[in-house]
């Protein structure tokens, strides 16, 4: 058994070492996972899906009035520098008085993250454009640029954002699992948009690699919630129906995020994936897709969870391995409702296609769901037909 | 009863005063203008920064307060030299009446088997047209009449997430009118223009609980302005004309003895003890308007949670609860409660922390929210009672093999993933007596 690291999974599909996998053998990461989750790659692979679904006329391509996709607008406006940077610098100039959040594209835990509200802020990146636009930059500092979402919902005047843990075991025919217990992560200080803090990291990210060295820090509950604490609380302030609403687009920018990629992923059948989702929601109770990770944190800050992550990990192994049995990379990754664990079904393609709309009714089934589990609730969302 | 209540609030008010003078800290004093400056801009984040609160220690915990329940006897009660029918082998001695199975059936009975419930009927495996459904349509309907008294009556069966907002407040009889908003305001003002010493005590609370809590630490911030307010909130005085207990009194400086200039103190008559933050926390997953959320807290203090920690003859007042508790131990599960004394784990000294709290801090906040469903539905505090020894109940088989009180402790250490409803059905109606 042997759980695999993105460089060591590297080095096994690399060219060079001519290493196949035999039959018995599977391992945690599709051969080009970061497709999806480098920042700079999973805006261009969701752009080209949106541009694909327009060209054919799809209903999910829909726009608004203002040009805005309706149903596929789920990513925060987003350039890779220095290669777009005058695309970028058209865009800032539109609204000035917005700040941007720059991310380096192969980094993770918040490192090199900082944000501008000027243009001088990123001088750096135009200078570099203007000289060598051919040469490709080294992969370490190609950044991406993202509007910056000013406007979180905050619980108990903090900022948060949610992690949720996607288990993938084929993209064709696409079949997701999603954890039911995913987490929120707290920053430990009040949030305000004020641009005299915006150098003040405990205020912006969440990551709990820069919380934790936060003054007020606390060791007990590290800053987390549950999902399900989450559910409770938007449905006794804010009502049942936004709630279900909310929870319903989450799964459903997570199924179209997947769907994206999944054209350009090599499906090799040894593979499997955890990843790490990063969902923003802002206070019109709208979520956004921050990133997505390939190696989300195992390790556990709390006695919770190590709980939480020990199951996770648990119950992955049962859906990609059942039955505890030597893998055969042949079988057919329909693993029987039982060994589900705590994941349940986000999304199977092979359903949804099968017996048509009443199969994709009870495939949504297992999608929404709060403190008491899997429960179907259907929010009432007439308007999309294919999933 | 009376003459016990005032014997415990001289001993709290001793303590309050003698911390004070160790500390040399005075009760109440100005603040200066650069101060009150300085709290006004952080009022939204009293939680950073916090003043070093090591010497501050709670002036009681429930524990002690149990130990004085304990030594409570009746000087005019006659048990006569035979033994009783039935002893009681309690911690409490003090003779009076509390319902039996029978009774708590009746006065229960909408929790009965053949009535749907939400903490049961509205499970993943149950269908939601069965109940749920038609549950919540009534729900609309007894808000949209703005009927406190179907509300009531309603919530028995429980209240839906998404309405008990707006159904707590109904039954509460609590609607935001400007002047609630102002009065808030005034009361802020007051934190911010005096500081009180009860005010290092809440602090000190709220981060040795609420703080620390899965649930509740998000909402840190909240529970201070909700109790520095509290504290000043002279309007709390008037419920001390239905309880047994009367607010302490303290003496302006240089004054001591002198009536005239005897004030009482905190304000509000009511010193926190160890543990008082988390009646407020569980309210804060509902009402995020802080003007609410301390009407609300307010009316739920004066017409329930005081009776919690002061000692009356009152069915709901925490002596008949733990005295119901141990008689309802007593006479459904004597096997267990006989083993346990033996091991010297008297039941009562575990669920007195439950029932004193009104088991907030120890249920997960879903399960809490649809016990004080109950409470409010019933308008009695004697649920706690009985779901204190259903838990017991619920986890005999384990306590039947501890030897030890340590470890009797253990067992029923954690209670965050009891389901509150079926553990109370299956107690009063399921089980043969």
């Amino acid at each position: 058994f042997y759980w695999m690291s993105v460089q060591t999974i590297r080095n096994v599909f690399s060219v060079e070492t001519g290493y196949r996998l035999s039959d018995d053998q599977i391992v945690n990461h599709f051969p080009n996972h970061y497709e999806l989750t480098r920042k700079d790659l999973m805006v261009k692979n969701i752009k080209r899906y949106r541009k694909e679904l327009e060209k054919e006329g799809s209903p999910l391509a829909e726009k608004d009035e203002n040009g805005k996709y309706l149903y596929l607008d789920f990513v925060p406006v987003t350039y890779m520098l220095p290669a777009d940077y005058n695309l970028f610098v058209e865009e800032f100039r539109k609204s000035p008085s917005s700040t941007w959040i720059m991310k380096p594209c192969g980094k993770a835990q918040g490192k090199g993250i900082f944000l501008i509200n000027k243009l001088s802020q990123i001088k750096k990146w135009s200078r570099d454009s203007k000289t060598s636009s051919f040469v490709t930059q080294s992969t370490k500092e190609a950044y991406v640029i993202s509007l910056y979402i000013n406007n979180p919902l905050l619980i108990g005047g903090r900022k948060f954002d949610l992690r949720l843990y996607v288990l993938v075991s084929t993209y064709r025919p696409l079949r997701c699992y999603m954890y039911k217990l995913g987490f929120c992560r707290f920053c430990t200080v009040k949030y305000t948009p004020s641009t005299s803090e915006l150098d003040n990291m405990f205020v912006h990210l969440t990551n709990v690699a820069i919380q934790k060295h936060g003054e007020d820090y606390n060791h007990i509950h590290g800053g987390k919630w549950t999902v399900s604490n989450l559910r409770l609380y938007l449905e006794s302030t804010r009502g049942k129906e936004v709630t279900s609403k909310l929870f319903d687009e989450i799964h459903w920018i997570i199924v179209q995020s997947l769907k994206a990629v999944a054209p350009v992923m090599n499906n090799d059948k040894h593979c499997f994936e955890c990843y790490g989702y990063d969902i923003i929601i802002d206070d019109k109770l709208k979520p956004w897709l921050i990133e997505v990770n390939a190696s989300p944190s195992l390790t556990s800050s709390t006695a919770n969870d190590r709980i939480l992550k020990y199951n996770l990990i648990n119950d992955t192994l049962n859906i990609a391995v059942p039955n505890g049995e030597i893998p055969d990379c042949k079988w057919n990754k329909s693993p029987p409702k039982e060994v589900l664990g705590n994941y349940e079904i986000l999304y199977d393609e092979e359903l949804a296609q099968g017996d048509g709309a009443d199969r994709e009714l009870r495939s949504r089934q297992g999608q929404s769901q709060g403190p008491k589990g899997g429960r179907s609730r259907d929010s009432g969302r007439t308007v999309l037909t294919t999933w | 009863m009376r003459k016990a209540q005032g014997s415990w609030e001289k001993r709290i008010l001793k303590s309050l005063n003698s911390m004070c003078t160790e500390l040399s800290i005075p009760l109440a004093r100005k603040r200066p203008v650069g101060e009150q400056k300085e709290l006004l801009n952080k009022w939204n984040e009293m939680g950073t920064d916090e003043p070093d609160l090591s010497l501050f220690r709670p002036v009681y915990a429930p524990k002690d307060f149990l130990e004085v329940l304990i030594n409570l006897r009746n000087p005019n009660y006659e048990n006569g030299d035979s033994l009783s029918f039935r002893t009681h082998l309690g911690l409490i001695q003090v003779p009076l009446k509390v319902k039996d199975i029978p009774e708590l059936k009746e006065f229960f009975v909408e929790l009965g088997l053949t009535t749907g419930q939400l903490g049961i009927d509205d499970s993943t495996q149950v269908p939601p047209e069965l109940f749920e459904n038609e549950h919540v349509r009534i729900g609309q309907k007894v808000l949209a009449e703005q009927d406190s008294a179907a509300a009531q009556q309603y919530i028995r069966q429980g209240s839906p997430t998404a309405l008990r907002a707006e159904l707590w407040a109904l039954i509460l009889n609590i609607s935001s009118q400007p002047e609630d908003i102002l009065y808030y305001e005034q009361l802020k003002t007051n934190v911010i223009q005096h500081d009180l010493l009860v005010d290092s005590l809440i602090y000190k609370d709220v981060k040795l609980t609420a703080s620390n809590d899965d649930y509740y630490f998000v909402f840190e911030d909240y529970l201070y302005q909700v109790l520095l307010c509290f504290s000043r909130d002279t309007s709390v005085l008037g419920h001390f004309a239905y309880n047994s207990a009367s607010p302490p009194k303290s003496y302006i400086r240089g004054k001591l003895g002198l009536e005239e200039y005897a004030v009482f103190y905190p304000p509000n008559g009511v010193i926190p003890f160890h543990g008082f933050s988390m009646y407020v926390a569980p309210l804060c997953f509902l009402y995020h308007e802080p003007s609410k959320l301390y009407q609300i807290f307010r009316e739920m203090y004066v017409r329930f949670f005081f009776r919690l920690h002061s000692i009356s003859s009152h069915p709901s007042g925490i002596v008949s609860l733990c005295l119901l508790f141990e008689t309802l131990l007593q006479t459904y599960l004597p096997q267990l409660f006989y083993h346990l004394r033996e091991i010297g784990a008297q039941p009562l000294r575990i669920s007195f922390k439950w029932m004193v709290r009104a088991f907030s801090g120890y249920l997960a906040t879903d399960q809490l929210l649809l016990l004080w469903d109950r409470i409010l539905g019933y308008n009695s505090l004697e649920i706690l009672a009985v779901l204190a020894a259903a838990v017991f109940a619920f986890r005999a088989v384990n306590l039947m093999e501890v030897t030890s009180l340590a470890a009797a402790e253990a067992v029923l250490a954690d209670l965050s993933t009891l389901k509150v409803m079926p553990l109370l059905q299956i107690f009063l109606f399921a089980t043969v007596t």
